[in-house]
């Protein structure tokens, strides 16, 4: 125990002096705040009916409220005029939206809108319930978080308005359309694909190495490391490394070599379980199989780099692959990585950490490709279907957007208008 | 029925997210509320599972006295630690009056969150810095049109971010300086780039979930 | 070999002791020193330009000093320097400033402490700018850490100005001026829940007080009674999804403030109008400090940034100019 305190020390010290440099470097612009004495004004008004009645704003004027359009209904959308004392340093302060079930009252507060702003929405309406609202100025003086004094000018009461629910969100029915489009398109192109049609799958480099990656390590006696990002199971890029997996795990298991899957979540750390006890199956070896070898590490992106740094280092693999959704950790594990001269394979969509893996693997699958990784290597037919039903959306997508640019360049942009999603 | 089950779960589940998509009311936006909140619980539940499984293989790793298992102690200790002040001032900030969070300043877990957790992350995002530098050094090479290309652009942005760009290229025209160039090439060709990545995204989104949804890709559940 | 280790980093960790207490604080080079220190790091790249051309590359251990030498010692020289507020962080203050006082900001705050350097900043600035035009601020946090940096930007306030401080004259009173309502697990889900209801999300705030018990939030049930919004992020969840839900399905106005690494795939978002104004990364905050008037370490920080940008580039350019030689000759 005491020999291996001892090893330890040189790397205690040094996160001694990463510490030290760290309190060196923000000593000097710590900036000391010095006591300020509190100085409180002593009220100066005088407050009488008149003082009110001087203070009171002109009423919002032009106060109409309707149903908000698809919805689940419960929304009531009520818009005004401002008031004529709504400007800087005007008489209004807010203003008070008043709702009641009845034209007489009486009107309770449902909501307050800041000034310059003349619409609100009141979202806890009962659908089918007439309501009658109005829209209130309203002045005020506080101290310490009570009323001093408050003025108010009323509008017109408006309504009845009931508030009703859709049964379908017109706003939507373009994505609907392109849903329809492109998923049709999927499913046509894998029930394509199942009776038979061949499909041709471009030369993916990085996967095509997975099988050289394994066998290096298992040349080198050495094991493998995957690391499969740090988002959920919620990510598709994680899904698609898992697919992944299962077939570097499997032929991790042909060869008799050991992988090592650390993970930063559950969930994926669940899965990840799974998927490599199954491959173990697959290969014939379920024996081969320890528990410890899928383990989850921390939720926490630097302290899951911290941790995956580590074992790098420690435990020196022969071949790494980095495949999954990738942030600012990308580097520090690719480098790490690139240190202890493993054969590096590593895959993300994140755009903007693909130049750090271009820079420190060996290999990158570019965004897509990590897609079509699992395709590719199962080659199933139903898998290659829905990539070639990808491309359809692609090309339909990409048609759109060049007679878009050209028609919104003659001013007609009705088929711009197609793509807004609200 | 292990594989049935939960392929019934993702279809139900997957329809009635598509479907309350387009029909705002209920029934569908009830379910969609729903389904948020299973996610929810099952999300904040599921920080067990891996919480036990790092202290099953640190323990076993411990008994075993593998290689290097003083780090397991270590994480065990820690892990105790922050849990012991968590629950112990949370437990504490209920019953005090007025009550007081866990996370106020002046707890024990605030100390060991910014004097310890803050300052140990902090450092690993900063080993980036270290690794950008001596990765640049080693490998961006323009050997040929697309790097030099990446590299011209990484060196306007890296120059038009920083003061110094401006500093340097001040007497030309507004808007032709290094933080004009680097604007624009962040605005333009990064935003192509990145606009086009997503769209690939997205398709590959929609296939793999439909994949799902219909019970073609069943890798997630272990195995094909 | 360990033993002479452990001797050297013992006395290097006596040294910098012995430094942390003599030296002066706050501890400023003179204009003098500033010129030596830059000109030591010159002279470094130039030796490690002929050791690179000479077919010696230097080791990384050689390349982490020098990026450590030049992060460090600019945070003691004091150099004004001119900063340009581009044309996203202009949106995001033009937005901000066009606010009336008393309307209702979310913050959502969705970083945690590595990625703080960058986004605290941020994060202060607004914090002081909105108790100054007295916005109602709503914090949030989509990340387990982020309600506690959201404290950390309070506090920042106060510092600022004590007056906002409880029991000061001009105090900001929790519940009325500002809430925290904690973080709350299921990432996009609880964007998408908000979008009908904050309460079913945030039943209570960070200090167990019921929703309905906030005056605050008295009138807030969903994004349609909120003024504006403003994300502080570092990866996922975050903008991507804030706009994704809160933006396109809820029509929340929102700005955001993102880590340089992760700001690039927020700008198709930006040019789209789905945010309105973006902070990338430390300089984008420091030209919000600027522009807030609430000058923070973000400008402070910026000079360190400028030398390590300008260490990478000048290893980018040996290398290349070294490989360069190297395929003439082979040539």
């Amino acid at each position: 125990m005491l020999k291996k305190l001892y090893a330890l020390a040189p790397f205690t010290v040094l996160s001694l002096i990463l510490f030290s440099l760290f309190f060196l470097s923000i000593t000097p612009i710590a900036i000391a705040q010095d006591s300020t004495d509190i100085i409180i004004e002593p009220a100066t008004e005088t407050v009488d009916d008149a003082f009110i009645e001087a203070q009171k704003p002109l009423a919002p004027t032009s106060v109409a409220a309707i149903d908000l359009d698809n919805d689940g209904g419960g929304a009531v959308l009520i818009t005004w005029d401002l008031s004529v004392d709504d400007v800087e340093g005007g008489k209004v302060k807010e203003y008070l939206i008043m709702r009641s079930a009845s034209a007489e009252g009486p009107f309770e507060e449902r909501g307050n809108a800041t000034l310059g702003i003349g619409r609100f929405t009141d979202n806890q309406a009962e659908v089918g319930e007439p309501y009658y609202y109005q829209v209130v100025a309203s002045n005020f003086a506080r101290s310490n978080g009570d009323y001093s004094w408050k003025a108010v000018g009323t509008s017109q009461t408006i309504g009845p308005v009931s508030s009703s629910a859709q049964w379908f969100n017109s706003d939507r029915t373009w994505v609907l359309v392109w849903m329809l489009l492109v998923c049709g398109a999927i499913i046509f192109y894998i029930w394509k694909a199942k009776s038979g049609k061949k499909i041709y799958i471009r030369k993916i480099a990085g996967i095509e190495e997975v099988e050289n990656a394994v066998g290096r390590a298992t040349e080198m006696g050495k094991s493998i490391y995957y690391v499969p990002g740090i988002n959920d199971m919620d990510d598709v890029q994680t899904l698609a490394s898992m697919s992944i997996l299962g077939r570097v795990a499997r032929i991790a298991a042909e060869n008799n070599t050991r992988i090592d899957v650390p993970v930063s979540r559950s969930l994926v750390m669940v899965t990840a379980h799974e998927m490599v006890k199954e491959a173990y199956s697959k290969a014939g070896c379920p024996d081969l199989f320890q528990d410890d070898q899928v383990r989850y590490l921390t939720d926490d992106q630097f302290g899951y780099a911290a941790a995956i740094d580590g074992l790098f280092v420690r435990e020196k693999p022969a071949a790494i692959f980095l495949i999954g959704a990738f942030f600012a950790e990308s580097l520090i594990m690719a480098e790490t990585g690139n240190s202890i001269g493993a054969i590096q394979i590593a895959g993300t969509a994140m755009p903007a950490q693909l130049p750090f893996f271009v820079a420190a693997c060996d290999y990158t699958l570019i965004g897509e490709e990590l897609f079509a990784a699992s395709a590719y290597l199962s080659r199933e037919p139903k898998l290659l279907g829905s990539l070639k039903g990808q491309d359809f959306g692609k090309a339909l997508f990409l048609l759109a957007i060049i007679i878009g640019m050209i028609m919104t360049l003659f001013g007609v942009d009705w088929l711009s208008k197609m793509f807004i999603v609200r | 029925m292990r594989r049935e089950i939960p392929i019934a779960i993702t279809f139900i589940v997957g329809v009635v997210f598509a479907v309350s998509y387009f029909i705002p009311r209920e029934p569908f936006s009830e379910f969609e509320s729903q389904f948020g909140d299973w996610f929810g619980i099952i999300a904040a539940f599921a920080i067990w599972l891996g919480a036990m499984n790092l202290m099953k293989i640190s323990i076993v790793k411990i008994g075993r006295k593998s290689p290097d298992y003083f780090y397991s102690i270590l994480i065990i200790v820690s892990f105790l630690m922050i849990v012991f002040f968590g629950f112990f001032e949370g437990y504490k900030g209920i019953y005090a009056d007025p009550q007081f969070s866990y996370r106020d300043a002046g707890t024990g877990f605030n100390w060991i969150y910014e004097y310890i957790y803050s300052s140990l992350s902090a450092t690993m995002f900063a080993l980036l810095a270290f690794f950008v530098a001596s990765a640049s050094y080693r490998a961006f090479r323009a050997r040929n049109l697309e790097a030099t290309l990446l590299l011209i652009s990484a060196f306007f942005v890296m120059f038009g971010r920083v003061p110094i760009g401006d500093m340097l290229t001040g007497w030309l025209p507004d808007g032709y300086t290094m933080s004009g160039w680097a604007n624009w090439i962040m605005s333009v060709p990064n935003t192509a780039g990145q606009r086009a990545i997503m769209i690939g995204i997205a398709l590959g989104l929609v296939s793999t979930s439909l994949r799902i949804i219909l019970g073609l890709e069943r890798s997630y559940l272990g195995g094909e | 070999m360990k033993r002479t280790e452990l001797v050297v980093s013992s006395l290097i960790v006596v040294a910098l002791m012995i430094c942390k207490f003599l030296l002066p604080k706050p501890l400023l080079f003179s204009p003098l020193v500033s010129t030596i220190v830059t000109i030591l790091i010159g002279c470094a790249f130039l030796v490690i330009f002929i050791l690179t051309v000479k077919g010696k590359p230097i080791e990384r251990r050689i390349v982490f000093l020098v990026v450590g030498i030049a992060l460090v010692f600019p945070f003691f020289m004091k150099v004004e320097l001119p900063i340009r507020i581009s044309p996203e962080v202009q949106q995001v203050y033009d937005k901000m400033s066009s606010l009336p006082a008393g309307s209702k900001v979310l913050a959502a705050f969705d970083y945690d402490p590595p990625s703080a350097p960058e986004l605290q900043p941020m994060a202060d600035a607004f914090m002081k700018y909105a108790f100054e035009h007295d916005f109602k601020v709503i914090m949030m946090g989509l990340w387990p850490q982020g309600p506690q940096q959201a404290n950390q930007s309070v506090e920042a306030a106060w510092a600022y100005n004590p007056q906002w401080m409880p029991d000061s004259a001009d105090e900001k009173v929790y519940g009325v001026d500002y809430v925290n309502l904690g973080f709350q697990s299921g990432n996009e889900f609880v964007i998408l829940r908000m979008g009908e209801s904050f309460k079913s999300m945030f039943p209570a705030d960070l200090y167990y007080t019921a929703y309905d018990s906030v005056p605050l939030l008295k009138n807030i049930h969903n994004f349609s009674n909120i003024d504006w919004g403003v994300n502080f992020s570092a990866g996922k969840p975050g903008t991507v999804e804030w706009v994704q839900i809160a933006v396109d399905r809820h029509n929340l106005p929102m700005s955001a403030g993102n880590t340089a690494v992760q700001a690039p795939m927020a700008y198709p978002y930006l040019n789209a109008g789905q945010l309105i104004g973006l902070m990338g990364g430390m300089a984008g905050a420091a030209e919000f400090e600027k522009l807030t008037g609430h000058t923070g370490k973000a400008i402070t920080f910026l000079l360190s940034q400028t030398y390590a940008h300008v260490a990478v580039i000048l290893f980018i350019l040996i290398g290349n100019v070294a490989f360069f030689l190297n395929k003439k000759e082979k040539k």
